[in-house]
C-alpha cells in the first residue's frame, strides 16, 4: 500500500464499491476476486451484465475468467513485464490521455523512454501472456476512460511488489483513469478492518492518519495529545520483528489477534523467532499456533461480542455492533489494553469505544467527522473532515495531495527465487473460497470444515501424468525451507509447472515451504513465488514390490 | 417521464419502468410471488395481475411496461377471485406443514395464505414429494415446499454468475435441479435461501435453532474479508443462530458462505475462557489482575535491561479501529516503542 501512497498519496481503493457498477473496464489483475472478495465479485458480475468489459491476469484461471473477454495467463512473478508492454502499447498506439498527462503529472518523457525495451514480444517472452493479448489488453483498457483496475495480494506479496504497484499506477496515470467516478486503482482489502488497522497507525512509522514518527512537529502533536514523550525513530515491521527476535536484539513481543506461526512466510523461521522471545503474551480468542508458544495467554472476545468500528476496502467506516457476550471471563481488547497501561503506570481511560474514536479523529482530520451517531444507519467513507460532510466515494477528484503524480519507471525484476533442476515448480500461495486465513475462525465452523476441511495442492494434469501422479493422491511439496505431504488436485486452473496451495491448513501449511525473501521497501513477503520439488510419496509397499519385481 | 394512473393516483415514472415497479415505486402494494426486486422479472405466478383499461384480459403488472396514460386498477373483485385461485391451486400441492416449518414468519406464501383464507382444502389431489435430502452440509433443499417461482435459478445466474440449478422436467415433476439431480457443489452462497419465498430453502445449521420469535436481530459486519458486507445477526439467548443481510444494505443483501454460514467459530467450546501463565511447560489458569500484573511486570523488567526498541507489539486486522488505536499509542505512549506492526502484508 506504500507504493500506492507514495505516488497518489493514499494507498487505499480510490473508488466505492458501487462504482464498479459504472465502469466500462474492469482490469483484475492478481486477484481471485470471486473467491477471496465474492460480493465485490457480484458486483463486477452486474457490471459485466450492463455491458463491462473484463480482463483478468492471473497465473491461475480463476473463476472470473468465466466473465472475462481476455484472460491473461501471467507466470507468477511476471506482472511488470506485462504492465510495461501495455503501456507500451498505448503509447505506441497513441491511446495515453495528453491532457491529463500535461496536466497532472511529471516525468512522462523519462518514463517512456523506460519504456522502449517492453514490446510486446519482450513482454510475451518474460510473462508468458501472447502478445496479441498484451495489444488486445492495452486497447481495451487503454481505450476507456471509465476504466478501473482491481489487485489483491497476487500483486503485493511479492519481492517487486512495490514496484508492481507502481506499475498498476503508471498504467492508470498513463490513461488518467483516477480522480474520476467509475474509475481508479482499488487494492481489495483482505481483511474486515486491515484498513482500519493501518489508518489507525499500527504500523511502525507513522502515527494515526499516516503521520510520519520522525516529522518533529508531528511528533510533538502527539506528545502533546498523549502526555508523554515519543521515540522519533520508526520501529519494526511485523517480519523484522522476526528477524530480531532471532537475532536477540528484540526481547518481547505482545501479540493481539494475530497467528504468525502459519501466516508468515517460512514456518520453521517464525516458530524459531518466537521462541527466541523472553517473553510472549498473545491475546486471541483460540488457543492458535502462536498461543502455544506464549507466556501469557489473555482470552479476548471477538467481533460479535463488542461494540467499535471497521472500516472496510472502500475506507467505509462502518458500526460492529455487540450481538451476544463473550464467553464469561473473556475480556474485549479495549478493557485489557487499558488494564495493562494501568499496569505500566500509563493510565488510558475512556468511558467507550466512541471516546477513543473521538480522539483519533481529533488527531486525524479525515477522520474528524465521523461519529457513532451517523454511523448508526449507514457507514461513511473516509476522508469526512467535519460533521456534515458526506464523506467521499472516490478520492482525488480535487487532484493529488502531493501535487502532481510521479511517473516512475519499473524495471523487471525476476522473483527471489527461481525454479532449477532440483526445484523445477513453481508454487503460488493464497486463499480459497470456503476457508480463512489461518483458519482459526472457519476451520471451526462445521459445515465450512465438511466441505473444505481438507489440505490440497493443485497441479496441472500434463503434470500430473508426467510425474505419474493421480487426483485425489498423497504427494509431497519441498522447497529450500520445507515439506508437506499433501493431497493432489488436478486441476486446469494452474498452468503447467505450476502448483497452488491454499494457506489455511496447518496440517500442510503452505508457510512451512514459502519464501521469506521481503520487498525492499514495504517489506512484504514473497508469498507468490518460491521454487519447489513435487515428488510422489512412494510407500514401503510399493518399493518392495519394486525391488521384487 | 411516464405519466399514468394507479388507483385513480396519477403518478410519473421513468421509462423502462414495469407497472409492478412504478406502484411500488409510489407505494402502492400489489401482492406477489415470483417477483423479487433484485432480479428480472418472469411472471410466472401470476399473483401480480391488474386490470388495464383498454385491455381485455388482466395483466402481470411485473412484465408489463408502464405507458404514458396509461389507467391501471390493481385491485377489483375479479382480480381478487383470481389471486385467490392462484394461491388455492399453489397450496393444493404444498405439504402445509406450517407447525414445523423453519420459514414461519419469514414465508411470502404463508402471508399470502393468511391474508387471502386460504387453507388448501379446495383443490386437494396429488402432491409432490420428495423424501430424498440434498447431502451438501449448507443448503437444505425441500423440494415439495418449493412453487417452482425460480427465484433461486435467477439469482444462482443473474448475481453469483454460478448457475448450479436450474428447471427440470415438465408439469407436475417440474423441480429445481443441480445437474444430473447429483448433490449440490456450489459456492454455497446461500443467495437462493435468502430470495426463497417458503421454506423450500433454508440453512441447514438453522434447523430447529429458532424461527422467528423471540429472537433479537442485532446489525453488524461481516468479520471476514475486507468487503466490509453488511450483516444481521438474528441471536436468541445469546447464541448467534442466523446470519441475514438485509436487502437496503449496501451489498444489496447477497452475502458469501462465510459471510451467511461461518459463524459456529463463536460458539465454539475451544473458546479461551481463563487469563493463561506458562509454568513450566504446563499453562496454569490465573485471574486478570494476575494475569495483566505479571506480563507488565515483565515488560517493565525487560524495558529496564534493554530498552523499549526490546518489546514489539503486533496488532490485528481482526480488531477494531477504536482497538487498533488504542494498541499502538499503548506500544508508543505506554512501553515507548514505534515497534508495532499488523498484518497488512499477510
Amino acid at each position: 500500500m506504500a507504493g500506492l501512497a507514495a505516488i497518489f498519496g493514499s494507498g487505499a481503493m480510490t473508488n466505492s464499491i458501487r462504482e464498479i457498477e459504472g465502469m466500462e473496464v474492469i482490469f483484475i489483475i492478481g486477484s481471485n476476486t470471486k473467491e477471496t472478495h465474492p460480493v465485490i465479485a457480484n458486483r463486477m458480475i452486474k457490471a459485466h451484465r450492463k455491458g463491462a468489459r473484463i480482463i483478468v491476469a492471473d497465473p491461475r484461471r480463476v473463476p472470473m475468467v468465466k466473465f472475462a473477454e481476455l484472460f491473461l495467463r501471467i507466470r507468477p512473478g511476471s506482472d511488470i513485464a506485462l504492465l510495461n508492454g501495455m503501456a507500451h502499447v498505448i503509447v505506441q498506439e497513441g491511446l495515453q490521455n495528453d491532457e491529463f498527462i500535461r496536466e497532472k503529472t511529471e516525468g512522462f518523457e523519462a518514463w517512456k523512454r523506460s519504456l522502449r525495451e517492453f514490446t510486446p514480444e519482450v513482454a510475451e517472452g518474460i510473462s508468458g501472456v501472447p502478445k496479441e493479448q498484451i495489444i488486445q489488453a492495452a486497447r481495451i483498457y487503454g481505450g476507456s476512460r471509465k476504466a478501473g483496475i482491481f489487485y489483491t495480494m497476487g500483486i503485493t506479496q511479492h519481492a517487486c511488489g512495490t514496484d508492481n504497484v507502481r506499475a498498476i499506477a503508471n498504467l492508470a496515470t498513463l490513461t488518467g483513469n483516477i480522480g474520476r467516478e467509475f474509475t481508479g486503482v482499488n487494492p481489495l482489502r483482505g481483511q474486515n478492518n486491515v484498513q482500519g488497522a493501518s489508518d489507525a497507525a499500527c504500523l511502525p512509522n507513522v502515527y494515526p492518519g499516516y503521520q510520519k514518527v520522525d516529522d518533529k512537529e508531528i511528533r510533538q502533536k502527539f506528545e502533546k495529545a498523549w502526555g508523554v514523550p515519543l521515540s522519533p525513530k520508526p520501529g519494526l515491521t511485523a517480519t523484522e520483528m522476526m528477524n530480531a527476535a532471532l537475532d536477540g536484539s528484540l526481547k518481547a513481543l505482545y501479540i493481539m489477534g494475530e497467528n504468525p506461526v502459519i501466516t508468515d512466510p517460512n514456518m520453521h523461521h517464525t516458530i524459531k523467532a518466537l521462541n527466541s522471545l523472553e517473553f510472549l503474551v498473545v491475546q486471541d480468542i483460540f488457543m492458535t499456533e502462536t498461543a502455544h508458544l506464549a507466556d501469557v495467554i489473555l482470552p479476548a472476545a471477538c467481533s460479535f461480542e463488542k461494540d467499535g468500528t471497521f472500516t472496510n476496502t472502500e475506507r467505509r467506516v462502518q458500526r460492529v455492533r455487540k450481538v451476544v457476550n463473550p464467553p464469561p471471563r473473556a475480556r474485549d481488547d479495549l478493557t485489557v489494553i487499558k488494564h495493562f497501561s494501568r499496569s505500566m503506570g500509563c493510565p488510558m481511560e475512556y468511558d467507550s469505544p466512541e471516546q477513543v474514536l473521538q480522539e483519533f479523529g481529533r488527531l486525524w482530520p479525515a477522520m474528524a467527522g465521523i461519529t457513532y451517531g451517523r454511523l448508526e444507519k449507514n457507514g461513511i467513507a473516509w476522508p469526512c473532515p467535519s460533521p456534515d460532510h458526506p464523506g467521499t466515494e472516490f478520492l482525488y477528484q480535487d487532484g493529488f495531495p502531493k501535487g502532481k503524480v510521479p511517473f516512475v519507471p519499473v524495471p523487471f525484476t525476476p522473483p527471489a527465487e527461481t525454479t532449477s533442476d532440483e526445484y523445477p515448480f513453481v508454487l503460488t500461495t493464497g486463499r480459497n473460497l470456503f476457508q480463512y486465513h489461518s483458519g482459526s475462525m472457519t476451520r471451526r465452523v462445521k459445515p465450512i470444515e465438511q466441505h473444505a476441511g481438507e489440505a490440497y495442492v493443485e497441479l496441472n494434469a500434463m503434470d500430473g501424468k508426467k510425474l505419474g501422479i493421480k487426483n485425489g493422491e498423497r504427494i509431497k511439496v519441498r522447497s529450500r525451507r520445507g515439506q508437506v505431504e499433501i493431497k493432489a488436485r488436478i486441476s486446469r486452473r494452474v498452468a503447467e509447472g505450476i502448483v497452488f496451495i491454499p494457506m489455511h491448513y496447518r496440517e500442510a501449511a503452505a508457510n512451512v515451504i514459502t519464501n521469506d525473501a521481503l520487498d525492499p521497501t514495504v517489506k512484504i513477503p514473497e508469498f507468490k513465488v518460491c521454487a519447489v520439488a513435487v515428488e510422489r510419496i512412494v510407500s514401503e509397499a510399493d518399493e518392495q514390490k519394486n525391488a521384487e519385481g | 417521464m411516464i405519466r399514468l394512473t394507479i388507483n385513480d393516483r396519477e403518478i410519473s415514472v421513468p421509462e423502462n419502468t414495469t407497472v409492478l415497479e412504478a406502484a411500488r415505486m409510489h407505494g402502492i402494494g400489489i401482492p406477489t410471488l415470483c417477483n423479487h426486486p433484485k432480479l428480472t422479472a418472469s411472471g410466472g405466478c401470476r399473483m401480480c395481475i391488474v386490470e388495464i383499461t383498454g385491455i381485455p384480459r388482466p395483466m402481470t403488472s411485473c412484465t408489463t411496461p408502464a405507458a404514458d396514460g396509461m389507467v391501471v386498477i390493481t385491485s377489483t373483485p375479479e382480480i381478487e377471485e383470481l389471486r385467490k385461485l392462484v394461491l388455492e391451486l399453489i397450496i393444493s400441492d404444498h405439504p402445509n406443514d406450517c407447525m414445523t416449518c423453519e420459514a414461519t414468519g419469514d414465508c411470502d406464501l404463508q402471508e399470502l395464505a393468511y391474508a387471502y383464507g386460504v387453507q388448501g382444502v379446495e383443490y386437494a389431489g396429488e402432491k409432490r414429494f420428495y423424501p430424498e435430502r440434498d447431502g451438501n452440509p449448507f443448503i437444505e433443499r425441500d423440494l415439495a415446499k418449493c412453487i417452482l417461482c425460480g427465484r433461486c435459478v435467477k439469482v444462482c445466474n443473474e448475481v453469483q454468475g454460478v448457475d448450479a440449478i436450474d428447471f427440470g422436467y415438465r408439469g407436475f415433476k417440474s423441480k429445481i435441479s443441480t445437474s444430473y439431480e447429483e448433490d449440490l457443489d456450489c459456492e454455497f452462497c446461500g443467495q437462493c435461501i435468502a430470495v426463497c419465498p417458503t421454506g423450500a430453502l433454508r440453512g441447514k445449521q438453522w434447523a430447529r435453532k429458532g424461527r422467528y420469535r423471540d429472537i433479537e436481530q442485532v446489525d453488524t459486519i461481516c468479520p471476514y474479508c475486507g468487503t466490509g458486507c453488511n450483516i444481521t445477526a438474528q441471536v436468541k439467548q445469546n447464541e448467534i443462530i442466523r446470519i441475514t443481510s438485509k436487502p437496503g444494505t449496501w451489498n444489496e443483501g447477497w452475502l458469501c458462505v462465510k459471510g451467511r454460514f461461518g459463524y459456529q467459530f463463536v460458539n465454539s467450546p475451544e473458546r479461551l475462557t481463563k487469563p493463561l501463565i506458562r509454568r513450566d511447560v504446563q499453562f496454569e489458569a490465573v485471574t486478570w489482575d494476575e494475569a495483566v500484573a505479571y506480563a507488565a511486570g515483565k515488560l517493565q523488567a525487560i524495558r529496564k535491561k534493554h530498552g523499549a526498541d526490546a518489546i514489539g507489539g503486533l496488532s490485528s486486522a481482526r480488531c477494531t479501529n477504536e482497538e487498533n488505536y488504542l494498541f499502538q499509542k499503548f506500544m508508543r505512549a505506554a512501553v515507548g516503542t514505534n515497534n508495532v506492526d499488523h498484518c497488512a502484508r499477510l
